[in-house]
């Protein structure tokens, strides 16, 4: 096999299948004969509805502290599942390859994403790739697709619609250290940082979750735009006032430190890893026990409330002891972050 | 953190609150003219700790907000020329110009990268030989040493490719022009990082010229509070002067070093501020033995001055004569994703600190 991907890898001939197979089909557990669309051996409980979620990857580098492009890829969909309430059954991927792009990073990138879709126990069931000259894409650009079903009794659960007053809001751990260990790994900025990407599956976290509780009115991942873009999305689609004490939202040393000196809002950086969780008043504190006793949420902790008023806003109680609104981010934050 | 967790105690900033309660005795304005300050104010909720009849406005302290039209329109002008890379701080790239901006031109296919100091830019410099490389130097004491120190290595290491636009300013004359103009305020929240460079003697000529209150001060809440006490008390006492609060950065004499190196690359010159017009002697210009690496040689002499958005008031805002919430584009035309005015653009901008971080009422 060649070293690099060549154009003529791309071109549904001999090399195309031969790339395909030995990079991707075997690793994924994809059986022979390949057919157009994956079948997929599941039924679903009755009265459950499917999702489907997609997202493009374009991170740069691809390979940075605690990750890379392939797991991200693997993670971030399943999450987006996960938070819906949902379940995960499989995953489509589809990759943009750029011509010269090396044949074993590939293979670490495949291993990866293979590696992450066991852990979390789904499969990669679909994929098509596709190569491009040289400067028509940056090395490498993935896309999954994801799909699950989601049971009637947690269809409220991505859209807010139960989150009422005296709701807790939860994190499960640190805010910022995605993005963070992605610039440290950047050569663009003249720090080194020990700083790991929270990148992981939180579907175990929160098929735990909504396994064992009932009161669980909203959950979602924190990606782009941070702990600030969700918490304003859920002002606006619950209509309400988030109230959220700054000592309480953890942010680690290092990260801490790093936005200190460059200006970044640790709670505007982006995660993947993390995920709010708003409870009933009568619940929050099973949730968060059940959070702690799981290593995606051993740092678990709450960070805020739901209180009465009509006009919906984001509200800081800052460390120093004042008040002020947390607004949702705008303009360019940090590009190709994941 | 530590030696920032110590100044953002919340029991001794209570305590601080409480004292400044207790010390007011009628209604006080105060400027800071540091846009680091404008963004600290709002993102630690200033305003929240103290009483309603202290009211704080923001300066012309933002490098990015007092940056020209003119400047913005030259910058790009060096960009659509061939074989040009411009290297910049990342908040110059939506700064708005008569025409189109640094990040649509971008867009369109100019090369403009974002840096995060005059030393990668004049990398850049190094690594592509056959190119101009052009640095838009802005900012005010703290950031000229900077490209002052670029510059030097440039000339040193014969970059003949490696071109500084400057904007540079320095802090005192624009005060000067905001007290000739008989702004109407208490006293000066004065910014703490221009004195660790240029020492305390830059700022005296307000109290014993113009009689307003003046405290340098740090950028964390007991700072801030502290300088506001201070402030509050030498009104009352009736007897401005220069005190400092942030003596654990700031020495009487400044930064050698670095007053050293500015005046060795840059001489004063007068400058145009957004919403000021020219400054005289506001402004840093290369001096004649550095002039090949002025980036102004590659423009026209009689480059036009620009025009700005006439219904944008980011001028008064500036001058401390209005407040972000008395625009009428503020947050509905003239947002952070959509700025029209100079002041939404940069983090520190006061417009931008106010929108992201506006106290809840």
């Amino acid at each position: 096999m060649n070293e690099y991907v060549s154009l003529s890898h791309g071109s549904g001939g001999r090399q195309s299948r031969d790339l395909i197979k030995k990079v991707f089909t075997e690793r994924f557990g994809i059986a022979e004969p390949l057919t157009d669309s994956a079948i997929i051996d599941e039924s679903f409980p009755p009265g459950s509805r499917v999702v489907i979620t997609t997202d493009a990857y374009v991170v740069d580098p691809l390979f940075f502290p605690g990750g890379d492009i392939g797991k991200l890829a693997v993670t971030g969909t399943i999450n987006d599942i996960a938070v819906s309430g949902a379940r995960i059954v499989a995953i489509a991927v589809s990759f943009i390859i750029e011509e010269g792009f090396p044949v074993n990073d590939l293979v670490k990138i495949a291993e990866s994403m293979a590696l992450e879709a066991e852990r979390a126990g789904t499969r990669l069931v679909s994929g098509d790739t596709k190569v491009v000259g040289k400067g028509k894409c940056d090395r490498l650009f993935i896309t999954t697709t994801g799909t699950g079903f989601l049971l009637p009794q947690h269809e409220h659960i991505s859209s807010g619609l139960k989150v009422t007053e005296g709701d807790r809001l939860i994190i499960n751990g640190p805010v910022g250290n995605h993005a963070i260990a992605v610039l440290g790994a950047r050569n663009d900025l003249s720090f080194k940082t020990e700083v790991l990407s929270d990148c992981r599956s939180l579907n175990r976290l929160t098929e735990k979750i909504v396994d064992n509780c009932g009161e669980i009115h909203f959950m979602r991942d924190l990606t782009r735009g941070g702990l600030a873009a969700v918490l304003n999305e859920l002002k606006e689609m619950a209509k309400c006032i988030i109230t959220i004490d700054e000592d309480s939202v953890p942010v680690d040393e290092p990260v801490r430190g790093l936005c200190e000196v460059l200006g970044f809002d640790p709670f505007s950086l982006a995660n993947e890893g993390k995920l709010i969780v708003v409870a009933g008043k009568n619940e929050f504190r099973k949730v968060l026990e059940i959070m702690r006793s799981d290593p995606a949420g051993f740092d678990s902790s709450v960070i805020g409330e739901i209180v009465a008023g009509d006009r919906p806003a984001v509200i800081l109680n800052t460390s120093a002891g004042g008040k002020r609104i947390i607004e949702l981010p705008s303009g360019l934050q940090l590009p190709r972050i994941c | 953190m530590k030696y920032i967790s110590e100044y953002r105690d919340k029991e001794l900033i209570d305590r601080v609150a409480r004292q400044i309660e207790m010390a007011v005795e009628r209604d006080y304005t105060f400027m800071e003219v540091c846009g680091g300050h404008t963004a600290a104010i709002r993102r630690f909720g200033i305003p929240s700790l103290l009483p309603a009849n202290i009211k704080l406005i923001s300066g012309p302290g933002c490098p990015v907000c007092v940056t020209s039209t003119g400047f913005v329109d030259r910058i790009v002008t060096c960009a659509q020329m061939d074989d040009v890379i411009i290297t910049t701080f990342g908040d110059l790239m939506r700064v708005p110009g008569s025409g189109p901006n640094l990040e649509e031109i971008k867009s369109k296919g100019a090369d403009v990268r974002i840096v995060f100091s005059g030393l990668d830019a004049l990398d850049i410099a190094l690594q592509n030989p056959r190119k101009r490389v052009v640095f838009p130097g802005i900012g005010f004491e703290t950031t000229a040493p900077g490209t002052a120190v670029t510059i030097i290595e440039a000339a040193a290491g014969e970059a003949g490719n490696f071109f500084v636009l400057s904007a540079h300013k320095v802090m005192p004359p624009v005060m000067r022009a905001l007290l000739e103009n008989g702004i109407r305020i208490d006293g000066f929240i004065c910014p703490g990082h221009v004195a660790t460079i240029t020492g305390y003697s830059a700022f005296e000529f307000i109290p014993y010229e113009y009689n307003k209150a003046c405290v340098i001060t740090g950028f964390e809440p007991l700072d801030l509070l502290q300088a506001i006490l201070m402030l509050v008390n030498q009104v009352n006492s009736n007897r401005p002067s220069l005190e400092t609060e942030y003596k654990r950065a700031v020495l009487p004499e400044g930064n050698s070093l670095a007053l050293e190196v500015l005046s060795k690359v840059f001489e004063p010159c007068d400058a145009e501020w957004r919403g000021f017009g020219i400054i005289p002697l506001s402004g840093l210009a290369l001096r004649r033995e550095y002039e090949k690496h002025d980036a102004g040689r590659l423009l026209k002499a009689d480059f036009p001055r620009g025009k700005d958005n006439p219904a944008c008031i980011c001028g008064d805002i500036l001058r401390g004569l209005k407040t972000p919430s008395e625009c009428p584009l503020f947050s509905e035309t003239c947002t952070p994703a959509n700025p029209v005015g100079a002041c939404m653009v940069s983090a520190e901008g006061a417009c931008n600190s106010f929108y992201k971080y506006t106290l809840y009422e």
